[in-house]
């Protein structure tokens, strides 16, 4: 079922009794081409591109829970492509094309809210910083503005420019940043991929792996086995835990992320805004909520909630920068695991067992990463080889020291 | 959390910071015969396990001691808190 404008009308017209599920219930298949375990905004993509771009119709997700109920339904929903390494921009670039596209390529309304993230500049050597990240973006095609403190004032006359420790001495926007309704991506890509003859099996947890003589030939669910040609692993946050089903140990340590939501309140925050001195960011959604979070806890954790200092540390860094943020009441707080890498970068790359594929090792980053983090995947899958963007995202390259360090930290999770 | 410090007594976890896994301890030797690959399973790979844990914290803002606590983590509880330095002896280092 095509959606429309028209469709609606003639909906509202006849009592709403039209629309149907938009994704099948199938029984499990005792064998396909492709198998992608998890049913996130990762997996699903992966098989909407699979089914759609490379042709690919014997394609099942499984998933242990439902669709979406993982960190697609857990993060702030923010997409920007404001990287400066060679081996991430090309790749976050792609991936914010690909959100600028999707709602036509999906037929389905993802509220891509292009609303602009700012970066705030507080220091000298932070403002070159900045500008070299700018330069990096615009080399690789993306759009990058250094704005002075006098253009912040007049769009965002709410900051505190002038706080005595950290005043805002100006700020590098990426006015094509913004926000997306983030369950409404899983959704989306679940209809198209099922459209197209993807399998999506709902409440199949993945058991094992069925590795002989060094070659994947499936995996076995809580629903039986699942023969596959291919088996992707897209899971971030339980990479550590699927993996080490097939004895693997990664570069990865699970960490929680914390995020917070506002009461509904009017229109007053007409964009993303990150602080530069410590970290915290907000946005607000379409519902009228300020969403915004901060630091990782900073240590292994799978349970997704977090402790009170990084509470602390966010609110403090909310007040510094957005003192209206100390009147409204914060709603819901909640916490997301991330696969932190240790170069602070994702993994998009074939395993040392044949016919086993890796995508994970996200960090707090995998949202804004989900089209072409599916594109390349998919590209993987299905052809063997990598795709053209995420060529630097090799699982081997700890190894042999090509790390992808924005930050410029060491292997140390924690602080990327 | 709280962190039970042998010496200190429960102390908040704010005043600590976190380095990783415990096995970050067992340093390889550097004169091994695989010695760059001993390295790289122990700068780069982690067990990463969903459960009980060892883990090295540094009390930073207190008597700067390293700490072994382990700590599950599903639940962040915490079940046993040792001194870095004791958990190394024990495993035969000399200090």
């Amino acid at each position: 079922m095509r959606y429309s404008g028209f469709r609606v009308i003639k909906e509202a017209l006849t009592g709403h009794k039209g629309w149907k599920p938009v994704w099948r219930d199938p029984e499990p298949a005792s064998h396909y081409d492709i198998v992608i375990v998890g049913g996130g905004g990762h997996g699903l993509a992966t098989a909407h591109y699979l089914a759609k771009e490379f042709g690919q119709a014997r394609v099942a997700v499984i998933e242990k829970g439902w669709i979406g109920g993982g960190n697609v339904g857990r993060n702030t929903t923010i997409i920007r492509s404001n990287y400066l390494l060679d081996g991430n921009e090309p790749f976050y670039e792609f991936s914010l094309k690909l959100w600028e596209g999707l709602e036509q390529d999906l037929n389905y309304n993802a509220m891509v809210s292009q609303r602009g993230i700012l970066n705030l500049i507080h220091s000298d050597g932070q403002r070159d910083a900045f500008i070299r990240r700018g330069n990096a973006m615009i080399l690789n095609g993306a759009d990058a503005d250094l704005m002075t403190t006098e253009a912040i004032k007049k769009k965002y006359p709410f900051l505190n420019t002038s706080d005595a420790r950290f005043p805002i001495q100006g700020g590098l926007a990426q006015h094509r940043g913004g926000t997306v309704r983030h369950d409404a991506v899983a959704w989306g890509y679940a209809r198209s991929a099922d459209s197209h003859g993807v399998d999506i099996i709902q409440n199949c947890e993945v058991t094992g792996f069925r590795i002989e003589n060094g070659v994947c030939k499936g995996v076995e669910t809580s629903r039986g086995f699942i023969g596959a040609g291919k088996v992707g692993c897209a899971v971030a946050g339980s990479s550590g835990r699927l993996l080490s089903l097939a004895n693997m140990r990664l570069p990865i340590e699970s960490h929680v992320l914390q995020a917070f939501v506002t009461e509904g309140l009017k229109p007053v925050l007409p964009g993303v805004i990150t602080f530069g001195a410590g970290h915290f960011y907000c946005s607000q959604s379409d519902k009228g909520g300020l969403v915004f979070g901060g630091n990782l806890d900073g240590y292994n954790s799978y349970a997704q909630r977090g402790n009170l200092p990084v509470v602390e540390d966010v609110c403090e860094g909310a007040m510094a920068i957005l003192p209206m943020l100390g009147r409204a009441r914060i709603l819901r707080m909640w916490g997301g695991v991330m696969d932190m890498s240790m170069d602070g970068s994702p993994i998009i790359d074939r395993t040392h067992i044949d016919g086993l594929y890796f995508n994970g090792g996200w960090c707090y980053g995998g949202f804004k990463a989900t089209p072409a983090s599916g594109f390349a995947f998919a590209h993987l899958l299905a052809r063997d080889t990598l795709h053209p963007t995420a060529t630097a995202y090799r699982l081997d390259r700890f190894r042999k020291g090509y790390l992808i360090d924005e930050k410029g930290v060491g292997n140390q999770p924690n602080l990327h | 959390m709280i962190i039970d410090h042998p010496l200190l007594g429960p102390r908040d976890s704010s005043e600590f910071t976190y380095l990783g896994d415990a096995s970050l301890i067992d340093r390889p030797d550097p004169a091994g015969e695989d010695a760059s690959s001993d390295f790289y399973d122990y700068a780069y790979l982690r067990d990463n396990p969903a459960g009980w844990h060892k883990e090295l914290w540094f009390h930073e803002a207190g008597d700067r001691s390293w700490l072994v606590v382990t700590r599950n983590t599903v639940t962040h509880e915490i079940s046993k808190v040792e001194l870095a330095s004791d958990v190394a002896r024990a495993q035969g280092r000399s200090k």
